[in-house]
């Protein structure tokens, strides 16, 4: 028996899974050549449905990202060993999420060749504008922690890099949140409660997908993840994914008190097609429930099942994201409280959204550049977490 | 060295910077003409003007279209009602629910005081002139959509396709956002927007808010007059007549 053929084809697999990640960054490029060329009119979406799909897609890579830096923080602003064996991977899953949602959100423009004018015009009682602060800020942040942790001459200033990322991504996904919550006119938006919501949702999604990926990463070291330790963190994963679902409940549930919002609750969670389809079964039921059961029914729990229970967070996440943002947008803006209107503009009709291909193109490829970023740091630095002996702390 | 040969450095040196002057007036001169005839009266919009509408809904007909037309027409829109077609203005039906009242009226950017289209562009390419008038600067849009989110009367629309046989005078974009500039380059010509010159019942008044002798303001002050979305307290500049 020798390792050699192992390693042989490891490497192979190494190069393949590499190739197949640049080729869908590579097809996310061509969506953005045909959109540039065509304008948006190749894509769904059209003057009533104006962010679709690539915000879909960036706003979860985003909300993630942020997320993602939970475990960094458990171990570095609250002194947990466990979590803080895991910080490094963490703060790579957050900047290569981060940069992949960004990737989207920028090529989405429909003029991203004046990136240069949004990087020098800011208008400072714009929230995107904050954003453009926050995320960037975020990133060097995020590297600076990194380098006070991979680097031993710099340990010391672990903690203050740690505290500061902390307080940093709150900030980052409540900017995240504000985006919608400054839509006063819009029903859907315009809460208080969506900055909150969303740094909840961003612990769930974070952590999914840092699960995800660290039960890739075990796996392809041929490592088992002590289950003392896969049970701490899928105990937080529930506790994230309940602690979220009764964020949406508080948003949902407040606006159905209002009388001028009860016709657009109704459309989400009933009668709205694909909405409420996607809302109870893609989110409620696939990325909620059934994760919760996975974790927590007596018997279930295992390596597995905590897989599994992750990658349907994840897939919840795109089914709220896809209801929040493009069924906010379907419900018609109520210019005339009080009257039924009709126009050649779509005025009081549910506006129709079909996403198409390059849309999800773009998306994908923003994944896609999130992964390879992954891919190639895991296999040329060290973030395999390295555990201790376990203490319970 | 001597003094005189001091002095006759000096003078040199002297006449070679009186002669370099001379020459860059001269080099300089016939550009800053040439700008002058180029850009005419260069004078901004003034803050003391508050441009707006009134616009009479009882004389506003169901089924009239001009207004609609005129607009295209003077902007070089297509005129095609799709999806992702541009549409300044519209003409919008709408039906009391309790008492069943049926009224027709035209919807267009309402040019707020406080536009929120302005405050969420991330580059201001959004912007209101002094005069009260909200643009979009096509140069500085990056297509960002963030502000048709944020009007609450869908007043704006995104170029989704490049464009042929624009207009000289008013400039559009493939990948920007636009909408009702109120005719600015009409109103600089001190002429009335296309809309109102349009429109065979005089439905739509147009004029300076702030001058107290103007009909718009007479008759803002005699009649009365609705702001749509009035709650959000946006104080737009186009108000409506027997709503």
């Amino acid at each position: 028996m020798s390792s050699y053929p192992r390693m042989y084809f490891k490497n192979r697999l190494y190069w393949a899974l590499l190739a197949t990640g640049g080729a869908v960054a590579l097809a996310g490029l061509y969506a953005v050549h045909m959109m540039e060329h065509y304008g948006h009119i190749i894509s769904g979406m059209n003057n009533q449905i104006v962010w679709g799909i690539p915000h879909v897609f960036a706003i979860f890579l985003i909300v993630a990202a942020s997320g993602v830096l939970n475990v960094a923080s458990i171990g570095s602003v609250f002194g947990k060993a466990v979590y803080k064996a895991r910080a490094p991977l963490a703060s790579l899953l957050s900047i290569a999420m981060l940069a992949g949602g960004l990737t989207v959100l920028m090529l989405d423009l429909g003029r991203p060749d004046r990136i240069m004018v949004a990087a020098t015009n800011f208008n400072f009682t714009s929230v995107f504008a904050w954003n453009v602060v926050l995320y960037s800020g975020m990133f060097s942040l995020v590297i600076v922690y990194l380098w006070t942790m991979m680097e031993r001459r710099m340990n010391p200033y672990n903690k203050a890099a740690g505290l500061a990322v902390f307080v940093w991504r709150f900030v980052l996904t409540t900017g995240t949140g504000l985006i919608f919550a400054f839509l006063t006119a819009r029903q859907a938006y315009g809460s208080a409660l969506l900055p909150p919501m969303f740094i909840v949702l961003s612990f769930a999604w974070g952590l999914a997908v840092f699960h995800v990926v660290q039960t890739v990463i075990y796996l392809w070291n041929e490592k088992t993840l002590a289950p003392e330790i896969l049970n701490r963190k899928k105990n937080l994963l529930g506790v994230f994914v309940l602690g979220s679902l009764y964020m949406v409940a508080t948003y949902h549930f407040t606006n159905m008190y209002f009388a001028h919002q009860q016709a657009f609750e109704l459309f989400i969670l009933r009668d709205g097609g694909i909405y409420p389809n996607l809302f109870w079964w893609g989110y409620v039921v696939l990325g909620n429930v059934l994760p919760l059961a996975l974790i927590f029914m007596p018997g279930l729990g295992k390596s597995r099942c905590v897989m599994a229970a992750s990658l349907l967070v994840v897939l919840g996440a795109f089914a709220l994201l896809y209801v929040f943002i493009i069924g906010g947008q379907a419900f018609p803006l109520s210019i005339f409280p009080g009257y039924e209107v009709s126009s050649s503009f779509g005025d009081g009709q549910i506006a129709a959204y079909t996403p198409s291909l390059y849309e999800f193109l773009l998306g994908f490829g923003g994944l896609a550049i999130a992964f390879i970023i992954t891919t190639v740091s895991v296999r040329v630095l060290n973030f395999m977490p390295q555990d201790k002996p376990y203490i319970s702390d | 060295m001597s003094d005189i040969d001091q002095m006759s450095i000096d003078r040199a040196r002297r006449n070679f910077l009186k002669t370099s002057a001379g020459a860059a007036a001269l080099a300089i001169a016939p550009g800053m003409m040439l700008f002058q005839v180029a850009h005419g009266d260069t004078q901004g919009a003034s803050d003391k003007v508050r441009w707006g509408m009134l616009i009479d809904t009882n004389q506003c007909k169901e089924g009239c279209n001009d207004c609609v037309s005129a607009c295209n027409k003077e902007n070089g829109l297509s005129g095609k009602t799709g999806p992702t077609d541009s549409q300044w203005i519209r003409k919008i039906e709408i039906k009391d629910v309790s008492s069943g009242r049926e009224l027709s009226l035209p919807m267009m950017c309402q040019h707020c005081e406080h536009p929120p289209c302005v405050d969420v562009c991330p580059t201001n390419a959004s912007m209101k002139r002094a005069d009260g008038i909200v643009l979009v600067d096509k140069h500085r849009c990056i297509g960002c959509r963030y502000c048709m989110m944020a009007c609450p009367y869908k007043a704006r629309s995104f170029v989704h396709e490049p464009l042929t046989d624009q207009n000289p005078d008013v400039p559009r974009g493939k990948g920007t956002v636009e909408a009702c500039t109120l005719c600015v380059h009409r109103i600089d010509q001190g002429l009335k927007p296309a809309c109102s010159e349009a429109c065979p019942n005089k439905a739509i008044l147009f004029g300076d808010l702030n001058d107290a002798n103007s009909e718009i303001a007479q008759k803002v002050r005699a009649v009365a007059t609705t702001q749509i979305r009035a709650d959000l307290r946006l104080n737009p500049g186009v108000r409506y007549q027997g709503l």
